[in-house]
Formats: C-alpha cells, structure tokens, sequence
C-alpha cells in the first residue's frame, strides 16, 4: 500500500430541519486501501457518502480528490472525478443483458450510431478478467444471481473509470460464500491501486476486509482506527456508546409441549409455482426454532400460510388444536399465532397510523378497545402508553405517526404488539432486519426472553450469525424443501453449503 | 380532524427527497390547511388572469360572483333574513347547491379514506332522484313524516346498492373502481332518460308529450326553513347534509369500522395482516359512499326539485363536482363543508345568481369550469405546488445568513 492520499473529505456538515445529520466529519482514504465507514442507521453515513457522490450538497466542508478541491453539483461530477458507487439496492435494467448494462449511459459506438456491442462485450470481458470478476456478458441480467448482479454493479463503476469505489453495505444480500467471493474481489481491487470505502454495520466483516475503520455516531466522527488490534466489542462500544451484548446469552431450551406442528405444507403463488413442497416440522413451547435459508426458497410462502395470508395444503394445528388450509388472518390471531412480519413497512405497519392506533390492530374491534363496532381512542392512548413505557420504544408518543419513528423503534412497536398478545407461537420473520447493533440486541433479548416465558418460537433469518446465535434447533430450508436439521451447536460451513442445495447436489 | 399534525421529527439519514415525499404523503392523507388554500388562491388567480384576458375587469367579475352568490349578506350586519332581499336570496340558493355538493363530496371522501376512487357520485345520486321521485309521487295518502323518510332511505339503499355493485366487482374479480363506477354512470344516465322520457314507467301522467318525471306530492316535501316553498327557499335537507359531515367524521374516527377503512386506504397488506377483511371494506365503503350521493339525489327531489326531466339528466353535472369538493376539501369533514359551500356559492354566482349587466353570464359558466378544473389540476399536482413553497423557504434560508 503506497501512502498515497487519493480522498479527503474536510469538516462535511449538513443539517436537516430539526436534525444535523453529519457534523463537521473529516474522512481520508488512501490508495489500494479499504476503509470502512461504520456506524448505526441514522448515524450520518449514507449521508456522508451521497455528498461524495454528488446526491446532496454539503452546508460546509471540502472535498478534496487528488490534491484537488471538488464541488460536486450530481453524480455525473461525482463520476467525472473517479468515483464509484454500488448501492445496497442494484440499479439495473433484468431484460438487458450484462454488458448492456453495464455500458448504458456511455455506450461504445460505431460510426457514431450503432452500439458496438460486440465491442462492449469484449471490453467487459477484459474488466472481469482484470479483477476476477467472473460474469459472462452475454447473459440476461434477469437470469443472473444476486452476488452476480452485485459484480455487475462494480464493473459499471469500473468501466466508468472509477478509481475510488463505495460499497453501501453490499453483504447484506449476499450468502456466507457470496460475501467471500465479494471479498475476494475487494482485494483484487486494492491489489491494482483501486481505494475502496465499505459501508457497513456489521462488525466482523469490517474487521475482515478494512484496512482501517471509522466510526460515526449521531452525525458525529468518533475515530479512526486500524484494523490491528481492533476488536467487535471495542468498535460497538463506539458505535452505540454504551457496552453492547454481542454475543445472546441464554440458558439451555427446555422444551416442552408441541405447540406448532407443520405436516406436509405446500403452498403455490400467484403464478402457480409450488413454493413449499411438503414442509413438516414441529415448535415446542419453551424453545426457538429457525428457518436458514437463502432469500427466496419458500420461506416467505410457508409463513404467509401459517399466518392465514396464503392457503395451503396439509396440515398445520396449533396449541394441539388444527386449523384449515383456508382459515383467514383473523382466525390464526385467533388460534393463538403471533407474528413478527418480514418487512415492516408493507405489512407490520400502517405508516400513517399513529403508536396508539398501530398497536390495537389486532384487538381494535374487541374490548376494551371498542364494544358494538365503537371505538374509544383514550383506551387506546392508554393501552400504547404503558407498551411505550414497557418496551421502551423512543422517538415519540402514541400519538406519534409510525412513520415518524426510527426502525428499530417501529420494530419495538410490532414486537409490543405481538408479544403483549401472549401467543402460543410467536412467529419471527427476520426480526432484525435493517436494524442496527443496539436494537438487534434488544429484540434478540426480548425473543430469548419470550423463550424463557414459555413461548414457542419460530425464527426465519437469512442471517446465518443470528440463527445460530438465537436457536436451539436449526432447519434449513432449500427451493421450498427442508433439507437439513442441526442442533445448537451446529458449524456455519455446513449450514452455509446446505442453504445453497450442497448436499442434495452431492446426493443426486 | 383526527389524524396527529404532520411531526417534523424524520428519521436523520433519509435523503431530502425521501422526507418531501414523506411530508406529501401526509400532507396529501392526512389534511393540513396549506395546499388546499394556496390552490384555490392559484385557481383563482389564474382564472382572474383569463378574465383579464378577455377584456374584463377581474374585480368587478369576482365581486359580481361573490354578490350572486348572495356572500356580501353574511357581511350585511344586521342580518335581514327576508329572502324578498337579494343577496338573503342568493345565499339560500347558494346553501341549496352546497347541500347536494356536501353529499356528493362524502361519497367521494369516504371511499377515498379507503383507497378507493369513486368517479360514480354522479350516477348514484341520478339513481337516488330517481328512487325519491317514485316514492314522492306514490303513497299520495301518506303523512309527511314517514313519506318523506320513506323517500330518503329508499334513495339512500338504492344509491348504495348501485355503488356497492362496484365495490362488489372489485373485491370479487379485482375489476378496478374507476372503470366499474364509470360504466354505472352511463347506464344510470340512460336509465334515468327512459324512466323518465314518452312512454317510460316512471313518466308524468298529465302531459304525455313531455319526457318528464311527474311531481312529488305535497305530503313528501321536505319542509323549507328559509324562503317562500313557492319561490324555492332552502329546507332543512341542508342540516341533513350537516349532520352527514358529523356522522362521516364520526365513523371515520370513532368505529371500528372507520378504523377498518382507514387502515385499508393507508397500507391493505398491513390491514389483511391485522385480521381485517379488506375485500369487505371495499364493498362497505362503496356502499356508505352510495348512500351519501343517494341521499343527496333524495333531498334535491324532495327539497327543491319535485319533477326531473330528461333533458335535465342529460344536463346534470353536480355529482362530478363532488370529486373537486372532496379533492379540495382533503377528504376531511370541515374541508369538505368548506369546499362545498364554496363550490355552491361558484356555482350559483356565475349562473341564475349573477347580475348579466355586470358580467357575462357565457363567461361566467367557463369561469367556473376552468376554476373547478385547475383546482383538480393542482390538488392532483400538489407534488409540484409544495415543491414551490419547499423551494421558497430553502430561498429564504439561503438568503438570510448572506
């Protein structure tokens, strides 16, 4: 690494009404060096990344790229000048292929007019060979996978003659062996002089991959460290500012009754395909069970049937007691189901309700809420003003827009709704999502402290890490078949292989 | 209304653009006094202009609609209540039409609180004249009370039926309202054309060469509190449409029910997840949507109209104002009270309330169309008119430190 400086942001300040969202930051990153940008939602790094990359206008500061002094009025400036950014959400087109995409914008041509697309092929082909980035540039973007699109993302930077590249949390939608191969490639880059800056909350990958790290806290640059002799718990303490509990400590399960059992589930999507073929498995009242799997392998479909959001065949029983393959939200409220849903936006949450009107939407037409279809808002403010208290949920009270709260503090609000319910099974579908270090803890306690309770629990997580921190049984699910089931202690490698069909392709 | 005030207290790293749209998206569900007043200003203007344009003096014309619309009384302190005094007049004419617009702006209003755009206000009122009609020249030997009753909820049923069939379709088969409520339109018109016209069941019986409905009898009127029932004074339907604002805000904000819609028009997939019927909700809104227009249809017919012909079908256009009431009026019960009684008063001052000799009656009727129009317009682009005022005071922020 030649200590050469190629980036040095000086004294960042931007204010938002109300809030300052980076204050007075100073960044600097080196040649061939990745440094990492650590911090909590809502500590000032996407903030701080889209005024490098020309998206928003700084109140005060420089930015200073190779000695030189930069304003930058959009992204285009932004690119003009050598940077690269891969967002945490791919921005490309599914009915291109690869090397249009990447080329889109800036299109190599011939006689000025036509796209030259065998030259477009060949020059991707070239980038991908420089930096081990294996893609083939004929396919379809559409037909290609997830760690794939990511690669092409980072080729439409390069190819755009970026020098200094920024990854926004790019492992959070990648498996265990794609964050690998990623970083791999983070390292082929660095070794040619490329600088990378990696935005990230979670603690062990930066210790992995940076160079050096820099944690920012409400706006606030806290310090810059090397990667030697930094440790998980050191750079929680700064990200948070308090002591943080990384590790979930609990008690071996005591399991006792069955309180949910699965039998030969299958369920179909819209567009008819089979996403759960025949899924059987059983939770036991005082123990959590997990889900593992990549995105999209009929997890999502196999709770949306337990919850009543989708039909299914087979069956399922709950508390002893079974219930139809038809049977309504409602009547799986009913039958003693609570749920955390996946996206807590879509369907946890109606943004534009109030605390108090959120947390009665499953018990708003019984008493004491209302009686004969009236409803009493003050049983309702009160009702949201002790699971406030209780669940210490900030940021505003039951009068407050869901909208208006933080995410972590949204998601306390549907753990209170769910958990004030007492459910015989209480469903977590990635409870954690999206949330940062303190809250992750929270709701991974308070999941543990249901357990101890008593409760059934079942968890679907694509985080490997928290699956095998919070269960006491693992399943993993694979194209809509459970296709390995680990106790406690079970090894990260060959959870990981399985979720990617591993062994039923050394079976076959 | 009900909803908490818009909080300012975002989330820190949501990109400006994230917190506009926020701060739309509330400003658009939720209320808040801003838009709909700076868009009537702009309405307005942008109207004054065009009369400009013509030649006219915008002031005289405004103030010859405010004058036709009988507005100046309300500042004529002593009140003079007798309507042989012209603007007395002209105000309660302006209360008649602000009682039908109330209505037809809630049948707007209520589906729209549940996600639902409901263009068939015009057809569901046509099918409460129509029902109000039959029932007012029927049951002759009835006394007032319950004829007149009759009258309002037999209307009121049918205009919720015809809108629950809608609602209906699109909670069983997915077929989206607009198109459905459209369709029930035109055949509501063309329904209400052969009831009414030679020949049809529902046509006069002393004048078979005219394609008109026969009149209400005395006994199913609708009393009238203020005027000569002679000279079409204003009846006590205007405190039904008063009491409907009331009842509106009350299921809304105060049932179950209203929870029910409400959360089905800000997030269905959060509601169906809640245990709510949300296929239900789209049938019930429909319905009391319905209701509101029918009963609108019924208290023209027993207020003021008694007799509807076939060339008024055709010429009728008030339930379709309903959709710029509610727009203006946020789909809130004071907005809508507000914009209606506004409306009403446009509506009344550029037509029979306007004085000729003080401005063109031709333009004046355009005047209100293009007023109406350019409301929708910028209720329908607000995006663009609090992108002006985001703009202005990030302006004044620059300026000041400077």
């Amino acid at each position: 690494m030649v200590d050469e400086t190629v980036l040095e942001l000086r004294g960042i300040t931007k204010v938002y009404p109300g809030i300052v969202a980076d204050d007075h930051v100073d960044f600097d990153l080196k040649r061939g060096e990745v440094h990492a940008l650590l911090g909590e939602n809502g500590a000032g790094k996407s903030t701080l990344m889209n005024i490098l990359y020309g998206l928003t206008k700084p109140d005060e500061g420089e930015i200073v790229i190779a000695g030189k002094q930069k304003s930058f009025t959009s992204a285009k400036d932004a690119i003009a000048a050598g940077i690269g950014m891969v967002h945490q959400h791919f921005m490309l087109i599914p009915v291109m292929t690869v090397a249009e995409n990447i080329v889109l914008g800036v299109e190599p041509t011939r006689e000025g007019v036509f796209l030259d697309e065998k030259g477009a092929e060949e020059r991707v082909r070239e980038l991908s060979h420089q930096f081990g980035l294996a893609v083939d540039p004929t396919a379809l973007v559409a037909n290609t996978t997830v760690g794939q699109q990511q690669r092409v993302e980072i080729l439409k930077a390069l190819y755009r003659g970026a020098e200094i590249l920024i990854l926004d949390e790019p492992t959070a939608v990648l498996t265990p062996q794609e964050a690998g191969e990623l970083f791999e490639i983070v390292r082929s880059l660095t070794a040619d002089g490329k600088s990378v800056i990696f935005i990230s909350h979670k603690l062990n990958e930066v210790l992995e991959i940076a160079d050096r790290i820099t944690v920012l806290r409400r706006g606030k640059k806290i310090d810059t460290v090397p990667r030697e002799g930094a440790t998980e718990e050191g750079l929680a303490r700064m990200m948070v500012g308090r002591d943080v509990l990384l590790r979930v400590d609990k008690a071996a399960a005591r399991p006792g009754e069955i309180a949910l059992d699965v039998r030969e589930v299958r369920v179909v999507d819209e567009r008819g395909l089979e996403k759960v073929r025949g899924v059987s498995f059983t939770v036991r009242n005082g123990e959590i069970v997990a889900i593992a799997g990549v995105d999209g392998n009929g997890q999502t479909e196999l709770i949306e049937a337990i919850t009543g959001l989708r039909p299914f065949t087979g069956t399922v029983a709950v508390g002893g007691r079974p219930v139809e393959g038809n049977a309504t939200p409602r009547r799986m409220l009913d039958a003693g189901i609570g749920h955390i849903p996946e996206d807590r936006h879509r369907r946890g949450l109606v943004l534009e309700f109030n605390l108090a009107e959120n947390l009665a939407l499953h018990d708003y037409d019984r008493e004491p809420d209302s009686k004969h279809g009236w409803l009493y808002p003050k049983r309702l403010i009160a009702r949201a003003g002790r699971l406030i208290r209780e669940f210490d949920i900030r940021g505003g009270g039951p009068l407050t827009l869901a909208r208006a709260l933080s995410g972590g503090n949204q998601q306390k609000v549907v753990v209170a709704r769910e958990v004030e319910r007492d459910p015989t099974v209480l469903i977590a579908a990635q409870p954690t999502r999206g949330l940062d270090v303190g809250a992750i803890e929270y709701v991974h306690r308070r999941l543990v402290a249901e357990r101890d309770a008593g409760h059934a629990i079942l968890l679907v997580s694509l985080e490997l890490e928290e699956v095998l921190s919070l269960a006491d049984r693992i399943l993993v699910m694979y194209e809509g078949q459970i296709v390995g089931e680990h106790g406690a202690g079970a090894g990260e490698e060959e959870i990981g292989l399985e979720m990617l069909g591993g062994r039923k392709a050394a079976a076959a | 209304m009900s909803q908490a005030a818009p909080t300012a207290n975002v989330p820190p790293e949501q990109e400006p653009s994230t917190n506009f749209t926020v701060k739309l998206g509330i400003a658009q569900r939720a209320g808040g006094a801003v838009v709909p007043v700076m868009t009537g200003v702009l309405a307005f203007l942008a109207g004054g202009i065009v009369v400009a344009a013509t030649g006219h003096n915008p002031w005289t014309a405004y103030k010859g609609i405010w004058q036709g619309a009988g507005f100046n009384w309300l500042f004529h302190i002593p009140w003079n209540t007798n309507t042989i005094n012209l603007s007395a007049f002209n105000l309660s004419q302006t209360l008649l039409l602000t009682t039908t617009l109330i209505l037809c702006g809630l049948a707007v209003a209520f589906p729209f609180r549940c996600g639902l755009f409901n263009i068939g206000g015009q057809g569901q009122y046509l099918v409460g004249l129509v029902v109000a009609n039959w029932v007012g020249v029927s049951f002759a030997s009835w006394p007032t009370l319950p004829h007149v009753l009759l009258g309002i909820f037999a209307a009121a049923a049918a205009g919720a039926v015809w809108a629950g069939i809608a609602g209906f379709l699109k909670a069983t088969t997915g077929a989206h309202e607009v198109i459905s409520t459209i369709m029930l339109n035109w055949i509501a018109i063309w329904g209400a054309q052969y009831l009414f016209g030679q020949g049809g069941p529902l046509q006069n019986t002393y004048n078979p060469a005219a394609p008109e409905s026969g009149t209400v009898v005395q006994s199913a009127k609708i009393p009238v509190f203020w005027g000569s029932s002679a000279l079409q004074g204003t009846d006590v339907g205007f405190f039904v449409a008063l009491a409907m604002l009331v009842v509106f805000w009350l299921i809304l904000n105060r049932t179950t029910l209203g929870y029910e819609v409400r959360a089905t028009g800000f997030n269905p997939d959060a509601a169906a997840y809640g245990g709510i019927n949300v296929r239900n909700k789209y049938i019930q809104a429909m319905a009391i949507s319905g209701a509101f227009a029918g009963l609108a249809g019924a208290l023209d017919m027993l207020g003021y109209l008694f007799q509807f012909g076939v060339l008024d079908v055709q010429a009728s256009q008030i339930g379709f104002l309903g959709i710029a009431v509610a727009l203006l009026g946020r789909n809130t019960a004071v907005g809508t009270g507000i914009a209606a009684f506004l409306f009403g008063g446009l509506l009344y001052g550029t037509t029979r309330g306007l004085n000729p000799n003080v401005f063109d009656p031709g333009l004046a009727g355009n005047l209100t169309s293009m007023i109406q129009g350019l409301i929708v317009l910028f209720v329908g682009a607000d995006i663009l008119i609090l992108y002006v005022w985001n703009s202005r005071r990030k302006l004044k922020r620059r300026v000041a430190p400077a």
